[in-house]
């Protein structure tokens, strides 16, 4: 089995991982559930970096930057914005 | 890669996956949130051996300065919002998100364009793939963002705007199989790009700012589609992963959101609700007339009533009302009034958008009671205190068959004995379309701001 077969193979197995996970979730926690999935796209900040690195021109390098800037507001500022917004869901819990 | 970062990489993988599965349970929620953000410093540190770097050159400055600005960006977005405007804050950064993603494939393929061994198709689907969607959750989270801040939130229609924005896709997919087969041509590529961001808003102008959480739900999964495509063409799994895992429980969120608004996904992104209005014309049709109340009269009502259900909808989180209601609800308690909450599912601008802020103001949990479970008994309550809500609770769901939300489950505000809707004026909720509540013979009407009535009825039902 080649590698790009194997890799079509995660793929495949994360769809489905995904449409069990929120298969019950109450609607209550929608916006921190999408806030939350939000933030780990913000992965594609590794993405940003690795291009980064690789350029070897101005435009490239101005473009990976900002991919970079782009990417670390959404890592960053997902977390966090989800932190805040469960941190009152629990605050009032007692 | 070697073995001991691929090992790393599964790690990271069953951190984000746990930090979903806790992410969907009251209870665990907040560690949830932790796990992924650990998962994400994980894979942090497991690319930077990927990058090759022999030593600091100019590309590793601009990294770190690029980090430092987005965490500084991120920061001041994830502090400095107010609760109320939390879903356009998830827009932004699901936004940026995109354009990131739209930009690590676009600089891939216009470097491989350029080198010996071209583009292989086996690339080329990803990059392409990528570009489209990453660009196209970048400009259309613009505008849902641009739409909740209250810019042009009705929805923009014109005759024929369904047939041309399918021909500007089938522009783009005619480029994108030009640029499948083999064509290295940086122009087309760029029309593609260019292309996509027009789509993106194109596609979020025609419909009405209440429909943005699914909206902003779908392009949330757009982007996780756009990140599993880059990883794919740079070959890193942990995006495969990670941006899978978003694209398709993200899907399943916009499905689960739908379904509570009974309508189909196709209706809210193609349906340009309440633009049309030729059916709407029966407005005339409606019986009674709009009774005002006042402040006064309203708290006698709530303070010798026993059990008094608030809807509280977005007029509430445009007045920053929330603390005021507790306020209200408390003094009501006080006085020996059962006070619960009823929350419609898609309430507010996105879905648990009013739990968020009625959390936010120490409403306790168990007075939270979902639509399905208080429907049943709202022929028992005495008033139902509806706050800036409108189209969740207009009895025309349920009545009339030509209504654009026809159909769609409502909290049955019009079974209470008395309904004092606050409200600033006669204005159309996001539907576009009037509410018979209104109009019905239990309804009063207490006109203005949010706030500043609340605040009156706090001291009048503390005067009695």
């Amino acid at each position: 089995m080649s590698v790009e077969i194997l890799v079509l193979f995660v793929f495949v197995l994360s769809i489905f991982v995904g449409f069990e996970e929120i298969s019950k979730v109450p609607s209550m926690l929608h916006t921190p559930l999408m806030s939350g999935t939000n933030a780990i796209h913000g992965i594609i900040l590794l993405g940003g970096m690795l291009v980064l690195a690789a350029a070897d021109t101005p435009l490239a390098r101005t473009l990976g930057f900002i991919a970079v800037v782009f990417g670390s507001a959404n890592v960053f500022g997902g977390f966090m914005v989800t932190d805040r917004m469960l941190q009152m869901f629990k605050k009032k819990k007692k | 890669m070697s073995s001991t970062l691929a090992l790393i990489f599964i790690g990271v993988a069953v951190l984000f996956i746990l930090g979903i599965k806790f992410l969907s349970s009251p209870k665990t929620a907040r560690y949830g949130n932790l796990l992924a953000a650990a998962g994400m410093v994980v894979a942090f540190f497991a690319t930077i051996p990927l990058m090759q770097l022999h030593e600091w050159n100019l590309n590793c400055t601009l990294m770190a300065v690029g980090i430092v600005i987005g965490l500084v960006i991120g920061a001041i977005g994830a502090y400095s919002v107010k609760m109320t405007a939390m879903p356009q804050m998830v827009a932004a950064f699901n936004g940026l998100g995109g354009g990131s993603a739209a930009l690590v494939a676009s600089l891939e393929f216009l470097r491989r364009s350029h080198s010996l061994e071209g583009v292989t198709v086996s690339a080329a689907v990803p990059m392409l793939f990528a570009t489209l969607i990453g660009s196209l959750s970048f400009s259309g989270s613009i505008i849902a963002f641009l739409k909740l801040e209250g810019k042009f939130e009705r929805p923009h229609t014109f005759p024929g705007q369904n047939f041309l924005n399918g021909l500007v896709l089938l522009v783009i997919l005619g480029l994108c199989g030009y640029l499948i087969s083999g064509q290295t041509n940086s122009t087309a590529f760029i029309v593609m790009f260019a292309l996509a961001l027009l789509f993106g808003i194109a596609m979020v102008m025609p419909i009405g700012g209440a429909d943005m959480p699914v909206v902003i739900s779908l392009l949330n999964s757009f982007t996780g589609l756009a990140v599993a495509g880059d990883g794919f063409v740079i070959n890193n799994l942990s995006m495969i992963v990670a941006g899978t895992l978003v694209g398709s429980s993200g899907t399943l969120l916009t499905l689960l959101m739908c379904k509570a608004m009974n309508r189909p996904v196709t209706n809210v992104l193609f349906g340009a609700f309440g633009s049309g209005g030729g059916s709407q014309a029966a407005a005339g049709g409606i019986a009674g007339t709009v009774k005002p109340i006042q402040a006064d009269e309203a708290a006698l009502l709530l303070a010798y009533a026993q059990r008094v259900v608030i809807v509280p909808g977005y007029g509430m989180a445009v007045a920053q009302a929330q603390h005021q209601v507790r306020e209200l609800s408390d003094e009501l308690g006080k006085r020996g009034v059962e006070v619960q909450f009823a929350i419609h599912p898609v309430a507010g601008r996105m879905p648990g958008h009013m739990n968020v802020l009625l959390a936010e103001a120490n409403v306790p949990y168990d007075q939270l009671q979902e639509m399905e479970a208080i429907n049943p008994s709202m022929d028992r309550v005495d008033v139902c205190l509806v706050i800036g809500a409108n189209d969740v609770v207009n009895p025309a769901a349920r009545e009339e068959k030509s209504s654009p939300i026809y159909g769609m489950p409502i909290i049955e505000a019009d079974h209470a004995k008395t309904v004092i809707v606050m409200k600033r004026s006669m204005a159309k909720g996001f539907a576009g379309i009037e509410n018979h509540l209104f109009y019905k013979d239990n309804t009063r009407m207490l006109f203005g701001d949010a706030k500043a009535s609340l605040n009156a009825l706090v001291a009048a039902v503390k005067a009695n």
